[in-house]
C-alpha cells in the first residue's frame, strides 16, 4: 500500500459493534435518563483500535511537512520545531492543569505565561504583552480594538480610519472592518516601499482628524525593509493615530530592530511562527500582543502579573502571580487564558536559545534568504532586487512561456520533493512566489533548492508540459476546485442529506 | 546552536555568493539608529536544563495527575485514550502548514473532512467547518452570521444568561465597534422573560444546552419562538451530551457551536481547545473559518480540498465577515482520532457514565446537613450544590485533601452566591466521589 492509495473514510470502514478502546464499568447505581430527552439516532463510525491507527498513519503519509523537507512558504516560517517543546507541553502539571484551577495552585503555569510576556516584551521593545489572543488575526484584532478604544477614551470616537498598504496581509483590512472601523488604503512605490508622498498626502488631506492608525507589517510582506520607517511613524502619529505593526514577519527582527523602540504602539506575534510552535496543519497559533505604555489599561483581560514580589533575602522564594484585569480592558477575546499549551512551547523556544541565540536566528534567517535570492536572480525576474529580510518574492513566469504560471512551478516542485513557496501573494506582484526558508535549513538544502528551481526553469522552456500537468508524484494530481464549490459535499456520505 | 546549522565555511561562501562580507551589512534599511539593540534574556539552556527548569514548574501545578478534579464550567476531564497522542505527535500532522496545496495536503484534508462528519453527526446538522479557537469564540462568530443573514439590519441579540458567562463577554467584546442591542443576560431570566425580549429586529437566539448550570431543557418551544420572529436560533452544545441527548437539529436549530474539548483535548489550563461551528446547508456559504470538500483530481481520484474559498479574509479583505484563518487544526484532528477510538458505542458509553456519576454525586452530597442540590430537572456532568459555608473556603479544605472543588457561582450570578457548580465524568472513580462527600460531611 503506497500513500497514493485512495484511503477510505472513517465511514466506509466501519462495522456495528466494533470500538476503539476499552471503557471502565459503571461503579455506581445507574440513574433513569428520561427517554424524551433521548436522541433516537446517531452516525458515528465503529472502528477497532489497529484500524483506527492505521487509518490516521497512512492519512499522514499522505502529507508533506516540515519533519520530511524543505517548506520554504513566505510568510509562514515554516521552521524546525524541535522536539523537546513538544515533551514540555505535554508535562502532566500543564497539560492536565484545569482552567479555572485556583491561582495558588497554577504558580507554575502562571509564573511561564509571566516569564513569556516579560521576554517577548524585550524582544519587540513594548511596555507589556498580552498572551490572550488565540492566533495572529486574533491578536490583530485585540490590537485594531485597543486603537479603537484609546481613541474613544480620549473623546475621539470619529477617528475610525486605518490606513493599510496594498501589500498587506488579507487578515489586516478584514480586522478593522471587525472592529467596525474602515481601510485607507496605500499605494507602494516603485521599490516596495511604502508611498511616501500618497501616504503625507493622506495624513495632511481630509482625513486627518478621522486617522485612528496605520497597520503595516515589518519587513513588508515583499520581505523588504521599510526605508522610511521612521518617517511613516511620525507623520501617523503626527496626524494623532496609532502605529500597528503586523509582526508575522519577527523572524527577522529579533536582535535587529525592536518595533517598540521605533515607536510603534502595538504589535501581535505569530508564536506558531518566530518561535516555532508547531502549525498543527492549521492551528493552533498563539497571537500575543505587544503594546506601549499608553495602551496597557486597554490589554485584554485576564493579564498575568506579579502580585507580591519574591524576599530577595531567600533565594527559594518565588513571587505569587495572578490574573488582574486592565482597567479599561477591551474585555475578553476567548474563554479562558489563551493557548497556554503554545506559550510551554514558546518558553522552552526562547530558553533553549537567549538573547544572543535569537539574534542568530535572525541574522541567519536573513542570510538564507539572500543567498537564495542572490543565486537565483540570474534565471528568475526578482521585482525588488534588493537586501531582503527573511524572505524575498520572485516572479515565477519566464518571457517566451507565456501559458506557465507560478502555479505550474509550484506544482512542479512537489515532483523534486520540495514545498511549494507561497504563491499569488503579496497581490501587488505579478506570478508572485513569495520564498521564505528560515534559518533551520542547511547550505545544502538550500543549494538543491536552487538547482531545483533552475532546473524548472529549463524545463519550463524546453517541455512546459512537465510544468502544466505537474504534480506526477503526489498523492493526487490537480484537484477539480470549481466542482468541489459548486457541487458541494462537505461531510461523508452517510450523513449527505437532500438539499 | 543545534537548530542553526551552518558551519563558518557555510557562512563564508554564503556571503560571498551574495556580494557582502558581513551577514550585518544586510541590515542597511534598517535605521542606524535602532539597530542591533541588546536582547536582555538569559544564557541559553541545554535541553536537559529546559527539561529539568519545566518540568519544576509543571509540578507547582495542582494537576489531575496528583489531585482529584470536580472541577467543569466549560472545562472537562475526560480520559483519552493512548493513540490520540500517538497520532498528534506525528510530524507529518503536527509540523504541516494549512493545506493551501491539497496535493501535499491530503492527510490533514481528509481528516479534517471526518471531523466535519462526526459533528454533523453529533448536532444533526448539514455542514461544519474546521474549527474555531474555542467555544467562545464560535459563538461570537456565530452572532456574526446571523448578522449577515439579516444583512446588518437586525441589530438585537438574545443571550440566555445560562450561557458560559465567559462566552458571553466574547460576545460582547467582538462585537463593541458594531452597535447591536445584546439583551437577555443582565439577570436570571425565565424562559417566558427571553421569549418577551424577542421582536423582529432580533437576529438571533442563543442558549446553552446543557446549559452553564448542567441543567438539561427542552429547547422546542424557544426554537419555535425565534424562528416566529425570523430569528436564528443558535445552540451552545456539550458535544460529548450530544452522544446521548438529542440533537440541536432536533430542536429546528440554524446554528450549533461549542467547546469540543471534551472530544479528546487535554484541559491543558484552557487552551489550545477547539471551538465547532455548524449549520443548516442554506448557511453554509455565510460561515467564516476553513471548510474542506471532497471533488475529483484531474485522474478522476477522490480527493479532498478547502472550498467555498472567496468567502475567507486572504481574498475578501476588507469585504471579509471575519478575519481568520489559523484555527485550531491538530486539535480538531485530536477530536476526530477521539470519536473514530470511541465510535457510537464508546461516546454513549461515557456520556452515560458522566451521567450516573454525577446523579449519583448529587444524590450523596444532598443527604449532607447543610448541602442541597438546587437542579430540578435532569443534569449532565455538573450540578448546582448549595452550600453552607462560601465556596472559597470549602475549595481551600478540599485541595488540602487533593481535590480541586467546584466552580464558585457567585462570581457570575449573584443570586447564586455560596453556590457550588460541582462536575463529575468517568475519570472520578466512586471512592472519589465517596471521599469528596465524606469530606464536605466533615466540614
Amino acid at each position: 500500500m503506497t500513500a497514493n492509495t485512495l484511503e477510505p473514510t472513517l465511514y466506509e470502514i466501519s462495522q456495528a459493534g466494533r470500538i476503539g478502546t476499552n471503557l471502565p464499568k459503571c461503579d455506581v447505581p445507574q440513574t433513569d435518563i428520561p427517554a424524551e430527552l433521548l436522541r433516537t439516532e446517531l452516525i458515528m463510525p465503529e472502528v477497532g483500535e489497529l484500524e483506527v491507527v492505521r487509518h490516521f498513519v497512512r492519512l499522514s503519509q499522505k502529507n508533506y511537512a516540515i519533519d520530511k523537507g524543505f517548506y520554504p512558504l513566505g510568510s509562514c516560517t515554516m521552521k524546525y520545531n524541535p522536539k523537546i517543546n513538544e515533551d514540555v507541553a505535554r508535562y502532566p502539571g500543564f497539560a492536565g492543569l484545569h482552567p479555572l484551577t485556583d491561582e495558588e495552585g497554577s504558580q507554575g503555569a502562571l509564573a511561564v505565561m509571566h516569564q513569556v510576556q516579560e521576554w517577548l516584551a524585550e524582544v519587540s521593545g513594548f511596555e507589556a504583552v498580552s498572551l490572550h489572543p488565540a492566533a495572529g488575526a486574533h491578536g490583530e484584532f485585540a490590537g485594531i480594538l485597543m486603537i479603537r478604544n484609546y481613541h474613544i477614551d480620549r473623546g475621539e470616537p470619529h477617528r475610525n480610519k486605518i490606513l493599510v498598504p496594498d501589500s498587506a496581509h488579507g487578515t489586516n483590512p478584514a480586522t478593522v472592518t471587525m472592529a467596525g472601523l474602515s481601510v485607507i488604503e496605500l499605494p507602494s512605490d516603485n521599490n516596495g516601499d511604502v508611498d511616501l508622498a500618497a501616504l503625507k498626502a493622506v495624513c495632511e488631506g481630509p482625513e486627518r482628524g478621522n486617522i485612528a492608525g496605520m497597520m503595516i507589517t515589518v519587513p513588508s510582506t515583499l520581505g523588504l525593509f521599510e526605508r522610511g520607517i521612521l518617517q511613516i511613524i511620525q507623520l501617523v502619529h503626527d496626524a494623532g493615530g496609532l502605529m500597528y505593526m503586523d509582526g508575522a514577519n519577527m523572524n527577522a527582527l529579533m536582535g535587529i530592530v525592536k518595533p517598540g523602540e521605533l515607536g510603534f504602539d502595538v504589535m501581535h506575534f505569530n508564536l506558531h511562527k518566530t518561535f516555532s510552535t508547531p502549525h498543527g496543519g492549521g492551528g493552533p497559533g498563539s497571537g500575543a500582543v505587544g503594546v506601549a505604555k499608553h495602551l496597557v489599561p486597554f490589554l485584554p483581560t485576564p493579564h498575568v502579573k506579579i502580585v507580591e514580589e519574591a524576599d530577595e533575602s531567600d533565594e527559594d522564594d518565588a513571587p505569587l502571580y495572578g490574573f488582574y484585569k486592565p482597567e479599561k480592558t477591551i474585555g475578553r477575546m476567548k474563554a479562558f487564558h489563551g493557548n497556554f499549551g503554545m506559550l510551554t512551547r514558546a518558553f522552552a523556544y526562547m530558553a533553549a536559545y537567549g538573547g544572543k541565540g535569537l539574534h542568530e536566528v535572525s541574522r541567519h534567517a536573513v542570510l538564507n534568504a539572500n543567498y537564495i535570492r542572490a543565486r537565483l536572480s540570474d534565471t528568475y525576474h526578482i521585482p525588488y532586487d534588493r537586501y531582503c529580510g527573511h524572505e524575498f518574492v520572485l516572479e515565477g513566469h519566464f518571457e517566451g512561456v507565456d501559458n506557465v504560471h507560478a502555479l505550474d512551478i509550484s506544482k512542479r516542485l512537489m515532483d523534486y520533493g520540495i514545498h511549494p513557496p507561497t504563491n499569488y501573494f503579496p497581490l501587488i506582484v505579478p506570478e508572485a512566489l513569495l520564498i521564505e526558508p528560515t534559518e533551520t535549513e542547511t547550505k545544502e538544502t538550500l543549494d538543491n533548492f536552487i538547482d531545483v528551481m533552475k532546473k524548472i526553469a529549463a524545463e519550463a522552456h524546453e517541455n512546459p508540459e512537465l510544468l502544466l500537468s505537474a504534480p506526477h508524484v503526489t498523492p493526487v494530481s490537480r484537484l477539480d476546485e470549481v466542482r468541489a464549490a459548486k457541487q458541494l459535499v462537505l461531510c461523508c456520505a452517510p450523513l449527505l442529506k437532500e438539499d | 546552536m543545534s537548530y542553526i546549522p551552518h558551519t563558518d565555511l557555510d557562512r563564508q561562501q554564503m556571503l560571498a555568493a551574495i556580494g557582502v562580507t558581513t551577514i550585518e551589512d544586510l541590515f542597511d534599511a534598517v535605521p542606524a539608529s535602532h539597530r542591533f539593540p541588546k536582547l536582555n534574556l538569559p544564557e541559553s539552556l541545554s535541553e536537559m536544563e529546559i527539561a529539568a527548569e519545566m518540568q519544576a514548574l509543571s509540578d507547582a501545578n495542582a494537576h489531575a495527575g496528583d489531585y482529584t478534579i470536580f472541577r467543569g464550567a466549560g472545562a472537562y476531564h475526560h480520559f483519552v485514550p493512548s493513540a490520540v497522542n500517538h497520532i498528534l505527535m506525528r510530524g507529518e500532522f503536527y509540523t504541516a502548514y494549512t493545506p493551501y496545496q491539497p496535493e501535499l495536503s491530503q492527510g490533514t484534508l481528509q481528516a479534517t473532512f471526518e471531523y466535519q462528519s462526526m459533528m454533523c453527526a453529533l448536532t444533526g446538522l448539514d455542514a461544519a467547518n474546521a474549527s474555531h479557537y474555542d467555544g467562545a469564540t464560535s459563538l461570537a462568530e456565530a452572532v456574526t452570521v446571523a448578522l449577515e443573514v439579516s444583512r446588518m439590519k437586525r441589530k438585537r441579540v438574545v443571550l440566555s444568561p445560562f450561557i458560559h458567562p465567559q462566552y458571553r463577554e466574547v460576545v460582547r467584546t467582538y462585537h463593541q465597534g458594531r452597535g447591536l442591542d445584546i439583551v437577555g443576560d443582565d439577570k436570571p431570566h425565565t424562559v417566558a422573560e427571553l421569549v418577551e425580549l424577542l421582536d423582529t429586529n432580533t437576529s438571533m437566539l442563543a442558549v446553552q444546552y446543557p446549559d452553564f448550570l448542567g441543567n438539561i431543557e427542552d429547547m422546542q418551544m424557544l426554537s419555535q419562538k425565534a424562528h416566529a420572529v425570523g430569528a436564528l436560533f443558535v445552540m451552545v452544545v456539550n458535544p460529548l451530551a450530544l452522544a446521548i441527548l438529542k440533537s440541536p437539529a432536533d430542536f429546528g436549530a440554524d446554528i450549533a457551536v461549542g467547546e469540543g474539548q471534551p472530544l479528546g483535548v487535554g484541559l491543558q489550563y484552557g487552551g489550545p481547545y477547539l471551538g465547532f461551528f455548524s449549520v443548516r446547508n442554506e448557511y453554509v456559504r455565510k460561515i467564516a473559518g476553513r471548510i474542506v470538500g471532497e471533488t475529483l483530481d484531474a485522474d478522476g481520484r477522490r480527493a479532498y480540498v478547502m472550498t467555498l474559498r472567496p468567502r475567507e479574509q486572504d481574498i475578501k479583505r476588507d469585504r471579509a465577515s471575519s478575519n481568520i484563518c489559523t484555527n485550531q487544526g491538530l486539535m480538531a484532528l485530536a477530536a476526530c482520532v477521539h470519536m473514530a477510538l470511541l465510535g457510537k458505542n464508546g461516546l454513549q458509553q461515557v456520556a452515560k457514565l458522566c451521567y450516573h456519576k454525577a446523579h449519583y454525586a448529587a444524590a450523596q452530597i444532598g443527604k449532607l446537613d447543610g448541602f442541597s442540590i438546587v437542579n430540578q430537572k435532569p443534569f449532565f456532568h455538573e450540578f448546582m450544590v448549595k452550600c453552607p459555608r462560601p465556596v472559597a473556603e470549602i475549595n481551600a479544605a478540599l485541595i488540602d485533601e487533593g481535590i480541586v472543588g467546584g466552580y464558585d457561582l457567585g462570581q457570575d450570578y449573584p443570586h447564586l452566591k455560596d453556590h457550588m457548580l460541582l462536575a463529575v465524568t468517568e475519570t472520578n472513580s466512586k471512592a472519589e466521589i465517596d471521599d469528596l462527600v465524606s469530606i464536605l460531611e466533615s466540614l
